[in-house]
């Protein structure tokens, strides 16, 4: 078959039984890839359990839709694959510095500027390999698209923060690059740009960003040629490089630049009360709250608009990160946790104190 | 008969008193909404599997969340199994009653609460069918993306239970990627809610883990869905082919040129015959296969992918390439598609309906083996395919009557579903595991992968009341079936006694 073509790449290593044995040996560990996401969430104690040189493709048949790898795998790596065969990762992870693993990106579960258009990063994991804490291999999931055979306890790992144990080989679905893509730029203020982008999202319009800066709103297209073009038509605006997009989903634009930094996630279309002159991303639904000092009160300020917030950089009492859950869910994540990891020696604490 | 169901390799609990059973519920609801007379348990004893049945203790229809809590403690409190139902259109026995169970209905769960148009979303009850909700929606130039064929009938809760897939899934997602949040009620009675109207919940993904978790984990009361806008353009094409592995390749090359069409079916000639006498769709009868592609999205992309998959599909060898000229076509196009199953209903006085997935590129040797497999079990098979995301609906023609028929319409269904495994597939694309498919579970995990998922039920269901002796088996289960599947020489399981 003419567009059958098999990758695997170079500097691959197994280091399974490596790894099983360190986990045999007990806990607590401290689970690590490329290091460059180690500054999302809270503190764990422990010994470290690297999973950097656990790497490598394992499967890409570009036909299929699916890539299969390490852990350690870059994702820089993955993505210069994928974009070898015109294709992508549809979820536009951050990447925060070459070194960042596959592994680390689906424990922290972070997804990129296109999360409100493709989906996030949980969607398009298809199955993962798991260690349990007797060093045993745990296959959930697979490599197909449709599969409903067991509980979807791969879907659980995007977004773990390695509380269940090392992801050890993650199937991603990726997706074919769009063949035109356009970036606007338009002088709107942040509310009234809010509202034109949510009327936007109701038409089936190319979309694929819609950032605002604090001043200005951005917008991406993607698509077919004709499409994207005659929404650019329509939706007027001045052109801007598509590198600005970069810039956004890496967060290296000058908006993430703060002492602190809150990840503020409310519904998309509903108040913002309180928050209406941050940046934000996903059409309104992701705020950004820069600030010199942690203001412990943004928990509970997100939680009555009906969102959530994330401490991404900065200090808070305790060493708190994440949005405080209802007691009834933290009691369950409590005993999802113990049922796969029931003496609690995968990056305890990684997420609230106590799980 | 997998109906039987077994003590010792499903679930042992001691029995409950029906009559005490009855009395303890008999204040929670009123008397029309509990069901207790052998003729009003009848149309719950079986369901979109219809070769399954069994009797519940009692039938219960709530109506609010707070009775769904109040059935809920007394179940636990007696140590009652829990068979949750939707509109009992699955496929997989995923709501035929444990001997004796409650039999939790949600039909009278059956409002949309509200549509919020600015945020694209609805928040339903469970009852609610799929169609109506895209229905519901329509004038504001939405829909409800997944859409599974039973979607005129079959109940939001019961995809939910599923994650069911659907025609268009290809393109828009499972029910997994069209849920913002979920209301579940605890086997204890307790009321959590699982996401958020805001993106990506904080926690564990604990709502992706209840969708498709076929009831085993707690009973959803409230589903907050995302909608989608209705593409401007949609087209259809129809190709036909003299050579089954011929279409299946054609399969593959259209996904490597960078298409995501909005639904990629396939049809063998036995499929499409039939279809085409049942549903006058004007699909040619001659062919050894048919492909349907439709392409939605923006009028001119639409166009221009158009030409391109008709070029592709000639290139790669279809004997006809035809648009469908209008709207009126397109849907009969899709008409006989939608009607296949029931369409081979009338050729064979029954048929199983099978539900792997394979990775598309294992799709021609698949074929070849299960017309290989068809031949020594000596019955008919008809193949239905959702071509794009390699789920295969093989459809066994047998009939019941007839001695021994079905026990070889079951051996010759298992073999197909190891065969999907074999290739790297799975036993279910969309129809869930439920009681049919409990057996093969041993085949596609490992006794580590079936201990943890035991205890992520347990995590939920400590008491294991809810659906017992479905989607997830014993390892009990596993040690007997497996001694009849010797997988390269060696016995999985092999450290479990044996009975």
């Amino acid at each position: 078959m003419g567009n059958c073509r098999l990758h695997t790449s170079p500097g691959s290593e197994d280091i399974t039984e490596a790894l099983a044995e360190r986990v045999r040996a007990g806990g607590p560990l401290r689970l690590e890839g490329g290091g460059t996401r180690a500054f999302y969430g809270r503190k764990v104690e422990g010994r470290a359990l690297s999973l950097a040189a656990h790497r490598g493709v394992v499967d890409y048949d570009p036909s299929e839709l699916v890539i299969t790898a390490r852990a350690g795998t870059p994702v820089s790596e993955i993505e210069a694959l994928l974009a070898g065969e015109n294709q992508m990762l549809a979820f536009e992870p951050p990447v925060f510095g070459a070194a960042g693993t596959l592994g680390g990106a689906v424990a922290t579960g972070l997804s990129g500027p296109r999360r409100p258009f493709a989906g996030p990063l949980r969607d398009f994991v298809l199955g993962a390999r798991l260690m349990n804490p007797q060093g045993e291999v745990l296959r959930f999931g697979g490599t197909v698209f449709k599969n409903v055979a067991g509980f979807d306890a791969f879907r659980l790992m995007a977004g773990s923060l390695g509380g269940f144990g090392p992801i050890l080989e993650v199937s991603l679905r990726v997706t074919p690059r769009p063949r035109a893509e356009r970036a606007l730029v338009f002088e709107t203020p942040g509310e009234a740009a809010r509202t034109w982008v949510s009327g936007l999202m109701g038409r089936p319009l190319p979309l694929s960003g819609a950032f605002h800066d604090g001043a200005r709103l951005h917008l991406r297209l993607s698509g077919g040629e004709a499409g994207v073009a005659a929404s650019r038509a329509e939706l007027g605006g001045e052109d801007e490089p598509l590198e600005t997009w970069d810039a956004i989903r890496h967060m290296t634009h000058p908006v993430f630049e703060a002492p602190v930094l809150w990840r503020v996630s409310l519904p998309p279309t509903g108040s913002a009360e309180g928050f209406e002159t941050t940046a934000w991303d996903w059409a309104g639904g992701q705020r950004w709250l820069t600030a010199d000092a942690v203001d412990p009160t943004v928990w509970d300020r997100a939680g009555r608009l009906g969102g959530h917030a994330t401490l991404f950089r900065g200090q808070a009492p305790k060493g708190e990160v994440f949005q405080p859950l209802a007691p009834g869910v933290f009691n369950l994540h409590r005993r999802v946790k113990a049922a796969l990891d029931p003496a609690g020696i995968f990056n305890p604490g990684a997420m609230y104190e106590g799980l | 008969m997998l109906d039987q169901f077994d003590a010792r390799l499903d679930a042992d609990f001691p029995p409950v008193d029906p009559a005490r059973l009855i009395a303890a519920l008999k204040p929670l609801l009123p008397p029309e909404n509990l069901k207790t007379q052998l003729e009003a348990l009848r149309p719950y004893e079986t369901d979109g599997l219809a070769a399954y049945r069994s009797l519940p203790a009692v039938v219960a229809l709530p109506e609010t969340t707070a009775q769904v809590q109040a059935i809920l403690r007394v179940c636990s409190e007696l140590g009652a199994p829990v068979v949750a139902r939707g509109a009992g259109t699955g496929l997989s026995g995923g709501a035929l009653p444990y001997p004796g169970c409650v039999l939790l209905s949600l039909a009278k769960f059956s409002r949309i609460l509200s549509i919020d148009r600015q945020a694209r979303t609805a928040r339903v009850q469970p009852g609610v069918r799929n169609l109506a909700i895209s229905e519901a929606v329509a004038h504001l130039g939405l829909f409800y993306a997944p859409d599974p064929s039973s979607q005129i009938a079959c109940s939001i809760g019961g995809n939910v239970a599923e994650n069911a897939g659907g025609v268009h899934c290809l393109k828009y997602g499972l029910t997994v990627h069209n849920l913002l949040k979920l209301e579940m009620v605890t086997l204890e009675g307790e009321v959590l809610h699982l996401g958020s109207d805001a993106y990506d919940a904080p926690g564990f993904d604990l709502m992706a883990l209840m969708t498709g978790s076929e009831g085993l984990l707690g009973v959803v009361t409230e589903i907050t869905v995302k909608l989608t806008p209705l593409p401007d353009t949609t087209q259809v094409l129809l190709a036909a082919f003299d050579n089954v592995e011929v279409a299946a390749q054609a399969v593959a090359e259209i996904m490597a040129e960078g298409i995501v069409p909005a639904g990629l079916e396939m049809m063998d000639g036995p499929a499409l015959r039939a279809a085409e006498d049942f549903a006058l769709a004007g699909y040619p009868k001659d062919a050894a296969a048919i492909l349907l592609c439709e392409l939605d999205g923006a009028g001119p992309d639409v166009t221009e992918e158009i030409a391109r998959v008709s070029a592709l599909l000639s290139s790669c060898g279809a004997t006809e390439v035809r648009q469908a000229r209008d709207e009126d076509e397109r849907k009969r196009f899709w008409a006989g598609r939608k009607g296949a199953f029931p369409a081979v209903g009338r050729i064979a006085p029954d048929y199983y309906c099978m539900d792997g997935t394979i990775p598309r590129r294992a799709l021609p040797n698949v074929l070849t083996e299960i017309t290989r497999l068809s031949e020594v079990h000596g019955l008919a098979v008809a193949n239905v395919f959702h071509a794009g995301d390699g789920n295969l609906h093989p459809l066994i023609l047998y009939d019941a009557a007839k001695e021994g028929d079905q026990e070889a319409a079951e051996a010759l269904g298992g073999a197909i579903l190891e065969l999907c495994v074999s290739v790297g597939g799975t036993i279910t694309g969309e129809h869930g595991v439920g009681r049919e498919k409990i057996n093969q579970m041993c085949v596609q995990f490992s006794a580590a992968e079936i201990d943890a998922f035991h205890a992520l039920k347990a995590a939920f269901d400590p008491k294991g009341l809810l659906n017992p002796g479905k989607a997830i088996p014993t390892l009990a289960r596993c040690a007997e079936f497996g001694a009849m599947h010797i997988h390269h020489g060696e016995l999985p399981f092999a450290h479990l006694p044996r009975f």
